[in-house]
């Protein structure tokens, strides 16, 4: 199968498919050779360190939607144990775009929510890409609600491009599904950690992406419209995302200076997909860390600050 | 997008103005067309009847003071938190510059974002009234529309009132990026303390409401009423189209197919919906707030000094 190249690597892919045929020749018959090939898996190196450390926000797009970037169930698989996933909505259908389950991190016993992408275009087709239908946000507060009667910590993983715009997500109630999670989740009497692994687009991530914290991998992001939807509307043209992307503030860094985001995770030069159990781990470790520091709150406190954190999001001025 | 596709459908159409809002009042005596029967129709006739055509009963828009008037108490209405401006906090400059549309928009409307809001009463119960204009950048939710509805939640919590939301929205102002998204939870959450509070909220969703507003507060109501003809979505209809990659059915999308797919109470024509928004909230407003039922002129079921 041919490997997925973004856009902007592919001066990168070029370089490495050069050394993946030098490498397929003869060393022993060319002395010469196995010196070049050290010199251009330098190149390479070079050339990603230099790729990544100015990524715009437009290569950030294209990277949180890697193919083979970790998601929801793969953090699950690295980082849970002891997991019952918790299946369908009770009123229509098991949407596969949503991922609910009890499991335990380190001990901790929580609710795990999260947008469930695939790798694979028979995953994905089966997942509807991530995007969930009503009945994928009604089985996530059918989990929020599971959380506070029991008090169990939620943990969140935000992977969607958004909810599905289908004729019968609309005609079942998609605004209500999405409406319903997010009054459920500002009142669950239980700690939320949000993590955006991967895409947080719009409604559809904010369904399950606000609680008392939000950690962001360095690469994913957050925004109000996808940025092909926003050239869309802007300059008719598609092709213009990355200058939305640019114009939307999207990125974990613009999320933490607007003071919506709490902490950013940093992934390994190319991306977390290309070391995803570092980067499980590190998503562990911060997971844990803000469960043990929220549970020290007793839970009117938890609600309060909560809410406080919400309302202070928002920039105007105020004259009288 | 919703806000992409109400902007192309909007393109060339006139908004109503009545006399007596204080803002753009076109001259009594022009001529109109009606856009669903096409008949002329005079100014005049056209404010007498709540904007509502005589002829096939089709609902103009209004904006939002008029929405307010022909809602609560004459007279009963007093606008809180005025003077919030949005501060352009993205410098939003691609495509039209968001710094100019607000600035346009607040000169062709008189009104310093889409959200009025005021005390009020209805039937003489006490409410916190609250309408979005779409005029105003298609009456999208950015900053200062998510801190206006939240703050109007929190005065009905804190003086015992309910809550009337008169909607109509293309969604979230895509201008302000994640602070705009991030009202849809604001607003949800301002409602749901109230919801816990015991205080009655009730929504009147107007022709249109889309995106981010849909999916917030606007659907968070114990009672949803929506006019005749409204259209009501999450997805903008040429987003769905798309995405099915068929013809929509028939009346998708309207206030009559959301009633008979059980996502709305009752589709109220404009004409009736002060009399049913007071009807509701006397069933909803906690006894102690409540004005009691025939108050004004029916005589009391029980006799004199008996428990009511
Ligand atoms: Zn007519």
């Amino acid at each position: 199968m041919a490997r997925f190249v973004m856009e902007f690597e592919r001066p990168l892919a070029d370089l490495e498919e050069k050394l993946a045929a030098l490498a397929n020749l003869d060393i022993a018959s060319t002395p010469q050779l196995a010196a070049e090939i050290a010199e251009l898996e330098r190149e390479v190196e070079r050339l990603r360190a230099t790729l990544y450390s100015t990524l715009s926000p437009w290569e950030k797009v294209q990277v949180s939607r890697h193919p083979d970037r970790p998601k929801t169930v793969d953090y699950v698989a690295y980082l849970f144990d002891d997991v019952v996933e918790l299946r369908g909505d009770r009123r229509f259908a098991d949407d596969q775009a949503m991922y609910t389950a009890l499991a335990t991190l380190g001990g901790r016993r929580v609710v795990v929510i999260g947008h469930n992408k695939g790798h694979t275009t028979k995953e994905n087709v089966a997942r509807n890409f991530g995007s969930p239908h009503p009945e994928g946000f009604r089985k996530a507060e059918r989990a929020m609600r599971l959380a506070d009667r029991f008090g169990l910590p939620i943990v969140t993983f935000l992977d969607t491009a958004g909810a599905s715009p289908g004729l019968e997500d609309e005609e079942r109630g998609q605004a209500w599904a999405i409406a319903d999670c997010l009054a459920t989740l500002s009142a669950v009497r239980v700690p939320v950690v949000v993590v955006g692994i991967g895409e947080g687009g719009s409604g559809g991530a904010l369904a399950i992406g606000f609680g008392d914290r939000l950690i962001m991998l360095e690469h994913a992001y957050y925004s109000v419209i996808s940025p092909e939807m926003c050239a869309l509307i802007l300059h008719k043209d598609a092709a213009r995302a990355p200058e939305s992307a640019a114009a939307l503030a999207l990125t974990a860094e613009d999320l933490l200076r607007m003071g919506i985001a709490d902490e950013v995770v940093p992934e390994p030069l190319g991306g977390a997909h290309r070391e995803p159990e570092t980067v499980a781990g590190e998503v562990g470790v911060r997971i844990a860390t803000a469960l043990d520091a929220l549970s020290e709150e007793d839970s009117d406190g938890l609600l309060e600050r909560r809410y406080e954190r919400l309302r202070a999001i928002g920039e105007y001025n105020e004259t009288d | 997008m919703p806000i992409n596709d109400w902007f192309k459908q909007r393109e060339g159409r006139r908004y109503t103005v009545s006399t007596g809002s204080g803002t753009e009042s076109l001259p009594d005596g022009v001529w109109r067309t009606c856009p669903e029967c096409k008949r002329t129709l005079y100014q005049g006739e056209v404010e007498r009847s709540l904007s509502v055509c005589p002829h096939c009963d089709h609902h103009f828009e209004l904006i939002a003071r008029d929405r307010i008037d022909a809602l609560v108490d004459p007279g009963s209405f007093a606008e809180i938190d005025a003077g919030l401006v949005s501060s352009d906090p993205l410098r939003f400059s691609a495509g039209k510059p968001y710094a100019s549309s607000l600035e346009r928009a607040c000169q062709t409307t008189g009104m310093d974002d889409a959200a009025l809001t005021g005390t009020a009463t209805i039937d003489g119960h006490p409410v916190v009234v609250g309408a979005l204009d779409f005029r105003f950048i298609g009456a999208s939710m950015g900053s200062v529309v998510g801190e206006r509805i939240a703050r109007a939640f929190e005065r009905a919590r804190t003086e015992q009132r309910g809550v009337v939301m008169i909607v109509a929205s293309g969604g979230a102002r895509m201008q302000e990026g994640m602070l705009s998204l991030m009202q849809m939870a604001q607003t949800a959450a301002a409602a749901e303390r109230l919801s816990r509070a015991g205080l009655p909220y009730v929504s009147m969703l107007v022709n249109p409401t889309y995106g981010g507003v849909t999916a917030s507060f606007a659907v968070l109501a114990d009672v949803i009423f929506a006019e005749p003809g409204a259209m009501i979505g999450f997805a903008g209809p040429r987003l769905v189209e798309q995405t099915i990659r068929r013809s929509l059915p028939k009346g998708f999308q309207t206030a009559a197919s959301l009633q008979s797919h059980g996502m709305i109470d009752e589709v109220v024509p404009r004409g009736e919906s002060r009399s049913r928004v007071a009807t509701v909230l006397g069933y909803l407003m906690p006894a102690d707030r409540a004005v009691p039922a025939g108050a004004d002129d029916t005589p009391a079921l029980l006799p004199e000094g008996g428990e009511a």
